[in-house]
Formats: structure tokens, sequence, C-alpha cells
């Protein structure tokens, strides 16, 4: 201890500077008056804080505040954005509504504009389940490829589009895949055998030696009628391409028996309520044009 | 004046003879209460809707009888008279419960660390949530939080300030049992926390998530704690009152009004954990935020600056810089503070008024946190030389360096024009976590490396090195930390407000997500450092404790050294 407690004149050596006298478990306290350029900085931020409450709504009132010097408000700011950028998208948005699809696509400017503002589109709404590259997944088809289950023609992807698949919409597309198993249509050997045909159909693998001739009775009596004698598929009951290397599902066989027992019928929303007709219309263009198209 | 004042520990209601051994009315009010928690808490654990519920009350009705055996053993060992509360003149520091909160602050600390390290893999490596409920990131995030703020930030700061009043009042902690329930009640409710979340107990308000019961816990707990501190206060034998206790009293005092302001809730019954708040809409956004921002300003700002004012100065050997600036920045960071908390509903539907009225408030607090800055900084000046020999003191004064920046980009954040840009990105986590691991994190690591061979009679730490390599690569973790998060938000903000020359947005969400993965990754294994340098300071101070005890306490005043 270098002095007394209580010396209220006791100077710091190094600093020139006196304490406050005060002592607190062995720590004092210097006189250093308030560094000007902090106390100019303090008064700084509070005349401009003041200055801005001044220009932008700042101070409540009994029922209202006040709106500052030049009404700004964040609401208004939003529209007037927006309306910018309805403004800048006009002339564009008001071709492609006049046009048709193929004429869209014929139009190079007309077809940037529609990708555009349909890969907008779909990273906010088809991304999702797609992917962001529209490849699909699992049970989400992969919209980059030229297999079509209900179509690839830019009609027919407007209408999946716009009603759906399986939707709650009146003009949606359906058509099931039947619960051959769970509904008793079919016996387990009878899936196992048929599962196996179908495996036969894209020259997948099989296991063992499955007698494929009974299962291209199966097939034949309960398959057929939407798939196609030869299992290419039928699009206006979107039943699926069987011989190609393409799966929505996956190829194995307990994935193929899996859909033979309980079913398949995935849903694809309507967005005709959700979406306005030119953004439908840009994003069937979108996806016709992301390299499968028909 | 106060010294006169008894031990407030209710002694004075036992009237009992010399020699005589009967329990004081706080021992005997704290057993009944114990008695009665345990009972309640049993009914509850019968008839408690949902079994999460019953865990937490058994838990409680386990902790009550815990009590009831504790304070009774307590009795019985004791000698009839209470600790003195000075012995040969010297007050008799009451250090046992600082001991624990010092212990509970490193343990809690790793815990919290490690859960971070864990949800910022996830956000990197999302299959790391491995589809379960209690591992997935909703209820980690919450985990981490409340670990690392509550339970880490929490014990040292219940630590320090019973530290610091004691030694900076040079009086005996006020109240014999009190101080204990304080540190095991407050550690008991972290406990019931953070199991909560993982069980799916939310009241989904950040950093306020914990249900009624545990925030009625905590109430009862943080208002004991406010009256043991002011007590001490009271009583002691100072004619003034140190500058850090004015921040510990004012984190104290603040806290208990925002927990209490923002957990107005209504239980749907005692035996339900569910409980609706009485706030709505925009209005319970502004509570919750006046709130949230306020948790930042007094828990893990004012808080730790009482931390700053007592080790800064304690360590360095040097006078505090301005006794002026410290008022005025204490009244001034008091008063802005609490106005701030709109910032962070910018472009919401909060009034633009009630916007305006929170951007202003935190531009006008830029100074008055830098006066804590400037104080802390410039009291080292005469003992810079230190800095190249003493591991601990840098950390400290890092800290203080992570403060000045944080308390810069915040207000620079909370300008609207800015804020456009970096609200909802990762800049915002980036900011955080300057403040966060380079303020909050270093004040502790040095107070808990002064503490701990001050507390436990040692000569000095373990070893020097170590907390050297802590410092190196704790802060090698924090520049990759932030560096990455702010390079990852305005990357992110940017995409996100990217249009095409047709008026379109460029990129899809999900586009600016994946843009987001080898800035995660960065940060993950910044995270990793931190925690890395955390795990050396608690082998460091393992070791310290296990070292044989030195013969006196070699804790002494330093004097007014002048400057070489």
């Amino acid at each position: 201890m270098s002095a007394a407690p209580h010396d209220k004149n006791m100077v710091d050596a190094h600093t020139g500077m006196s304490t406050t006298g005060h002592e607190w478990d062995g720590i004092r306290e210097l006189n250093t008056p308030l560094p000007r350029w902090w106390l100019w900085m303090l008064y700084a931020t509070i005349v401009w804080a003041f200055g801005y409450m001044i220009v932008y709504p700042a101070v409540p009132l009994v029922a209202s505040y006040t709106t500052g010097v030049f009404g700004w408000s964040s609401r208004g700011a939003v529209t007037q954005e927006l309306a910018a950028l309805g403004e800048q998208r006009a002339p564009m948005v008001a071709a492609l509504s006049k046009a048709t699809l193929p004429d869209i696509e014929k139009n190079p400017t007309l077809l940037a504009f529609a990708r555009a503002q349909g890969k907008a589109a779909f990273g906010d709404n088809c991304a999702g389940c797609h992917g962001a590259g529209g490849g699909g997944g699992k049970g989400y088809p992969n919209l980059v490829d030229d297999e079509w289950i209900w179509g690839g023609t830019l009609d027919d992807i407007s209408q999946t589009l716009t009603y759906g698949i399986r939707s709650t919409d009146p003009k949606a597309r359906v058509g099931n895949m039947p619960a051959f198993g769970a509904d008793g249509l079919l016996k387990p050997t009878e899936i196992s055998l048929v599962a196996d045909y179908v495996r036969s159909l894209s020259s997948l693998p099989l296991e063992g030696k499955p007698d494929l001739k009974a299962g291209a009775k199966v097939f034949e009596e309960n398959c057929s009628a939407c798939h196609g004698a030869e299992g290419k598929g039928m699009q206006e009951l979107g039943a699926p391409n069987l011989t190609d290397q393409i799966w929505l599902y996956g190829s194995d066989k307990a994935t193929i028996v899996e859909g033979l027992h309980k079913g398949r019928g995935a849903v694809m929303p309507h967005w005709g309520d959700r979406l306005d007709a030119g953004t439908i219309k840009a994003l069937a263009v979108y996806v016709h044009t992301l390299g499968g198209g028909r | 004046m106060a010294t006169t004042l008894s031990t407030g520990g209710g002694t004075m209601g036992a009237g009992a003879a010399p020699g005589a051994k009967s329990m004081t009315l706080g021992e005997l009010g704290l057993l009944i209460t114990a008695i009665a928690m345990a009972c309640l808490w049993l009914l509850i654990t019968a008839k408690a809707y949902t079994p999460e519920y019953a865990f937490h009350a058994a838990i409680l009705a386990l902790a009550s009888v815990a009590s009831v055996f504790a304070i009774v053993n307590r009795y019985m060992a004791r000698p009839a008279e209470l600790p003195a509360q000075e012995i040969d003149g010297k007050p008799n520091y009451n250090m046992g419960p600082v001991k624990f909160c010092t212990i509970a602050a490193v343990f809690w600390g790793i815990a919290g660390f490690t859960v971070g390290l864990i949800i910022a893999l996830q956000l990197a490596f999302p299959a790391l949530n491995f589809d379960l409920p209690w591992t997935s990131f909703g209820r980690m995030r919450p985990l981490h939080t409340s670990a690392v703020i509550f339970a880490f930030g929490g014990n040292v700061l219940i630590g320090t300030s019973f530290y610091v009043v004691q030694r900076t009042c040079r009086a005996r902690l006020a109240g014999d049992l009190a101080p204990w329930a304080v540190v095991l009640g407050y550690n008991l409710f972290i406990v019931i926390a953070g199991t909560g979340y993982l069980l799916g107990i939310t009241q989904s308000k950040e950093y306020a998530e914990p249900e009624w019961y545990a925030d009625l816990l905590l109430t009862i707990i943080w208002v004991t704690y406010f009256l043991v501190f002011l007590a001490t206060i009271m009583k002691r034998a100072e004619p003034h009152i140190y500058v850090a206790n004015w921040f510990y009293l004012g984190f104290i005092v603040t806290i208990a009004v925002l927990h209490l302001g923002n957990n107005v809730t209504i239980p749907v019954s005692i035996f339900s954990a569910k409980s609706y708040i009485v706030w709505g809409g925009v209005q319970d956004a502004m509570i919750q935020w006046w709130y949230g921002h306020n948790a930042v300003g007094f828990f893990l700002t004012a808080g730790f600056l009482g931390i700053m004012y007592y080790f800064i100065p304690k360590r360095a050997g040097r006078p505090v810089y301005s006794y002026r600036l410290s008022i005025i920045h204490f009244w001034a960071l008091i008063f802005m503070y609490i106005w701030a908390g709109p910032h962070h509903l910018h472009y919401t539907a909060l009034p633009d008024w009630a916007q305006t009225l929170g951007m202003a408030f935190s531009i006008m607090l830029w100074m008055p946190s830098w006066g804590g800055m400037i104080n802390g900084l410039m009291t080292l000046s005469g003992a810079w030389d230190k800095l190249r020999t003493d591991p601990v003191l840098r950390m400290l004064v890092v800290s203080v360096a992570f403060y000045g920046m944080s308390t810069f980009e915040g207000p620079l954040m909370s300008i609207k024009a800015v804020n456009s840009l970096s609200h909802y990105t990762d800049w915002t986590i980036g900011h955080v976590h300057s403040g966060a691991l380079g303020w909050v994190g270093y004040v502790s690591f040095g107070a808990i490396y002064c503490l701990v061979p001050w507390l436990w009679n040692r000569r000095e730490l373990y070893s020097m090195r170590l907390v050297n390599w802590h410092f190196w690569i704790s802060t090698l973790g924090i520049v990759f930390y932030i560096s990455s998060m702010w390079v990852a938000g305005i990357l992110q903000g940017l995409m996100w407000r990217a249009y095409t020359s047709f008026g379109f947005l460029e990129h899809s969400f999900i586009e600016t997500v994946e843009a987001m993965h080898v800035f995660y990754v960065v940060r993950a294994f910044g995270g990793g450092l931190f925690l890395a340098g955390a795990l050396i300071m608690a082998w460091n101070i393992y070791k310290t404790i296990a070292s044989p005890e030195t013969e006196t306490s070699i804790r002494t005043t330093p004097a007014l050294v002048p400057a070489e």
C-alpha cells in the first residue's frame, strides 16, 4: 500500500492525475475528466437522434403519431417499391398474357422473361418438393428428364399446374394405383410374381428363377388396363411407363411390392387458385424448357 | 451508516441464550418451505397431465427433499453461533457460494459450447439432427443459448458479484442460507429449463423459453439474490459504493423487471406445464424484444461491465481511468438501453414511430457503451507492458476490445437502411457471437482465471502457458466464427434482394441456403476451436485446485505502482 486509504490529495505517479480519494479492496479511481471527443460524440448522436425524430415518424400522440417532415412510412415505401417493380415488368407481363404458350417459346425475349419469372416462382413454390433444379426426389417426379407421367407438352404441364393431380380441385387429374394387397385383390405370392415380371420389363436383374410367365399373367389381368399390354404406361391415366429405367419411388423389389400392396397416389397441389394466370404460364414455360419438354 | 445493521440472516428472531443452539428464522422458514414444496411437487408428480411435466415435478420434489436434509444436517453440524461477521477485525468473507458458481460456470460453459458446436454442425450437415425430436435443431438451439447465457454467464455473474460485493464493501455476504439458496436454486432452474427444452417444454419466447413454473422458481431466486446483494451493500464498511456494484445492482434489478414483464402467463392448470402468455400480436412482439434486447443490455453488458470494473484494475494493479466517465456512462447506459428494443422489429408490423424510437436510442447508446470500453482500456495506461507477460490480463483487455467492436456494430445494424440488409441473416449471428465469445466469454475466462487461485489459496494458476494456449486457440476460433458469419450474412442479404433485369428475384430461398454451406462449416470449425480453448481452461483450473494449498492467502492488495 503506497498511500493512506483516504488521502484526498493522492496523485497517481504515472498519469499525474489525482484520485478521488476512495479505495475499495485496493482499487482507486482517477479524477480524469471526460474525454472531449467522447463527450462531443455523445452530443452529436443525441442531436442526430432528435433530428431523425423530426424527419421520420416518431412521437406517439393520443390517437396518432407525428409523421415526420416527408410523411415517410414503411407501408408507403413498400407500396412504392412494388409499384416500381410492377411498372418495370408491365410491358412484358402484358405481352406474356397475350401470347399463347407456343408463341412464348418462339419469341426469345418473351421466353427469357417467362423463364426469369418462372424460375423465381419455381423457387418459391415448387423447389420444396421437386428440388431447386427440378431434379425431384422419391415420390416427387424429376422435371428435367423427358419422361412425363401426365404428359410433357406445354398444355399438359399447364393443366397439371392449374388443376393439380389428385388435388381438391374438381378438374384435378385423377387416377390411382390400387392397393392390390391391402384391398385383397392379389395374394402376396401373386404380388411377388408380378413385381418380378415388372422388373424384367426394364431388364433389371432378378433374384433366383422367378416364374415370369405366371407374373405376366397376373400383369395382363390386373395391370395392363392402365399400364398397357407392354407396360409402356398411359398418360391419360397417369400410369407410368414401366419399361424404362425411371422410377418415381424406386426400382428395388421391396419398393415395387410396397406399391403393389399399399397402392400409390401422391398429390400435386392445384396452383390455379394461388398463382395468377401469367405466373402459371411462366411456370409452364420454365418447366417445359428445363430439359425434357415435349 | 449501514455498518451497524445485524446479519440480515434472520438470527434476531431466535432469541437464543448464549450457548443454547436454536434454529434461526431463516433456517426454520426455509425448512418449512422445502417441506411444503416437497409435498406439493409430489402431488403434481402424481397428477401431472404429461410424463415430461411429471419428470420435472419429480426433480423439484427430489430437490425439495434434498434441501430438507441439507438444512437439518447443516443445523445439526454447526456450532450454536452462526459464522462471525468479522475475525480479528477482518471481514469473514463467505466464499463457498462463489466457489460453487466458479466450478458451475466452467461446467455449464463447456456444456453450452459443446451444444453450440453440435447445432453449428447440424446447420452445415442436417443429417446430424438424427430425425429425433430430442436432438433436433429446434430443441438444441434454446439449449445452447440458455446454457451459455444463463447457465455459464449467470453463474459467472452471481459468483463474481458475490465475490466483488464482499471485497469492495469489506463485509461478509448477507444472510446465512440465502446465498446458498440463490446459487443452488439458480442451478436447479438451469436444469429444469435445459431438460425442458429437450423434452419439448417451451413457451416459444426467445431467451425466455422456460414455462411458468420454472419462471416462478427463478422469480423467487432472483428476488432473494437481489436482497442478499442489497443487504451486503447496506452493511458495507466502505463509505462509498464501488462502481462495479452499481452495474451489478442495475443488472439484478432490471433483469427482475424484464423477467416479470415478459413472462406474464396463465397456466392451463397446476398439473400442466403449458401456459398462455397474456400479451398478444405486435404487443407481445414488442414486450418480447424489450425483454430480449435488455437481456443483452443488462445481463450481458451491465453485469459483465461490473466484472470488468473489478477485475481489470485489480489484475493490472492500476486505478480506474476516470471516475466521472464511470458515472456518466453508467447512467446514460441504464437510461438509454431500455428503449432500444424496437430495433429488433424493424420493417415489421410494429408502428413506424416505435421503430424510429428504437433506432434513435440505439444510436445514442453508442457513446455510453464506449464509455465502459474507454474506462477498461485506459485503466491499462501505465501497465500495458503486462499484456506481454500476463495472458489473463490480455484476455480481459481483448474482451474489452471485442466489447467496443460489438457495441459499435450494434448501433450500426440498428440503422434501418443497414438493418434491411442485415436482418434475418447470419450477420446477426456473427454480431451476437463477437459480443458473446469475445466480450462475455473472455471477460468471464479472465475473471475465472483470477478467481480460482484467490478462492482456493493457490499462489498462481497451474500453468500460464496453458492460459496462453487457451487465449490464442480461442482467439483464432472467434476470428473464424465471426468473419465467416459476416461474409455469410452479407452474401445472404445481397442474394435475397438481388433482382434480375426483368424485375424478378434472382435467387430462390433454397439457393441462398445452399450458398451458406461452406460458411457454416468454417463457423463450426471456429466454434470447435473456442470449445477446445475452454477445455484447456477446465484442465488448468482442475490442476490449480488439485495442487497443494499455499499456507496463507497470497491475496494481497496491490499498491499503485508507478509505471516503468
